[in-house]
């Protein structure tokens, strides 16, 4: 038990910090927020259970007012934003991302972290936030679609990108696909 | 590490969490149903008396707050404006201002062990029992721990790789940063069960 509320606190940091580290950008010059690859680690590499309170106990914090949205956004108004729908979305991508690598044999390997990353944490959080705008911005369907549709090719390479530190992860800590349950 | 919270204080920060997060709710709730800008005019000019009245200074942490949101505000103006919608062009983004400053208003003039201490609250009011409690406050407080902790290794990472190349560190850091976040929760887990557990 100590060791779960450990690593679901200190994921949830994690994903704090790279929150907030500069620079992520690719030589594409396609930015990387590193939020989104942490919300994608978190399912990959604790579980959707584990992975989903991580997510959960990062909102939390940045309600409480911890400067560690993206950007260094904090407090209350970061969730009444339009960018909503893809905060409510996290929660939900990290625990989807969780049970579709747990259909794989081995769920910390690339293929499956990679896949599971781009159902979760690409698919559904997309379609939370593409919610979220058509709610916050009064604006059509298809107008919150095309909206969305500029940060999917970013999602993939994080995806890719999650996929290849999870398995890594992997093979220094074999023990942690152990934790996952 | 520095919580958003105004460090002044103002007669704002003496109002109950509980008050200032009741207040809010509704008056989120009431800005996203207001329709006439007007109203919401009127709503703009009420918030900008209150952040006034807690002085210039924290006025100023308000508009910075905005600043945030600046160019969104401006984007769904001009798209709605573009797509002959021009009620929608005003009254979207002016709910927007309103909601963010509002939420804003609140974080700023309350400090965080009082918000966590109220979430503590309602999670008893809705019968959580004290084990979980107890719990979700541990992992609260690891968390505001190790956010500065992991953030000076990721910042160190960047600096090791500054010193051997001359691209930028870019996503190389995201690996051996989650590794550290790994151990150091493996360790932390064993000095809390070394310490009579969670």
């Amino acid at each position: 038990m100590e060791r779960n509320i450990a690593l679901i606190a200190l994921f949830a940091a994690l994903i704090g910090a790279m929150a907030l580290l500069p620079g992520l950008t690719l030589a594409s010059g396609i930015p990387i927020t590193a939020q989104s690859l942490g919300v994608m680690l978190a399912g990959t590499v604790l579980g959707a259970r584990k992975g989903a309170l991580a997510v959960l106990l990062y909102l939390l914090l940045i309600a409480l007012g911890l400067p560690i949205a993206a950007n260094g956004g904090a407090g209350l108004g970061v969730f009444t934003r339009p960018s909503i729908g893809y905060l409510i979305g996290f929660p939900v991508g990290a625990f989807v991302i969780g049970l579709v690598a747990d259909r794989f044999a081995e769920p910390m390997r690339f293929v499956p972290a990679m896949v599971a990353a781009l159902v979760g944490g690409m698919v559904v959080v997309t379609v939370f936030g593409i919610i979220g705008m058509w709610i916050m911005l009064g604006v059509t369907l298809p107008e919150a679609i095309a909206f969305a549709a500029p940060y999917l090719p970013g999602d993939i390479i994080k995806a890719v990108i999650a996929g290849g530190i999870t398995q890594a992860l992997y093979a220094a800590r074999p023990g942690l696909a152990a934790l996952r349950a | 590490m520095i919580a958003a919270t105004f460090d002044r204080p103002t007669w704002a920060h003496s109002v109950p969490a509980a008050v200032k997060f009741g207040t809010l709710l509704v008056v989120t709730i009431v800005i996203l149903r207001l329709d006439s800008p007007q109203a919401l005019g009127l709503m703009l000019l009420a918030l900008a008396a209150l952040y006034l009245s807690c002085g210039l200074a924290l006025a100023r942490a308000g508009l910075r707050a905005l600043r945030g949101i600046a160019i969104a505000a401006a984007l769904i103006a001009l798209w709605h404006l573009v797509t002959g919608r021009p009620d929608a062009a005003l009254v979207l983004p002016l709910r927007l201002i309103l909601a963010v400053l509002a939420a804003t208003f609140v974080t700023l003039t309350t400090r965080l062990d009082e918000i966590s201490a109220l979430v503590d609250r309602l999670l008893a009011l809705v019968r959580v029992p004290a084990v979980p409690r107890r719990r979700l406050a541990l992992a609260i407080a690891l968390t505001i721990r190790f956010v500065p902790v992991l953030r000076d290794k990721g910042a160190a990472l960047s600096d090791a790789w500054r010193a051997r190349s001359p691209r930028r560190p870019g996503v190389r850091i995201a690996l051996p940063l989650a590794l550290i976040a790994i151990d150091d929760a493996e360790r932390v887990g064993e000095a809390l069960r070394a310490r009579g557990g969670a």
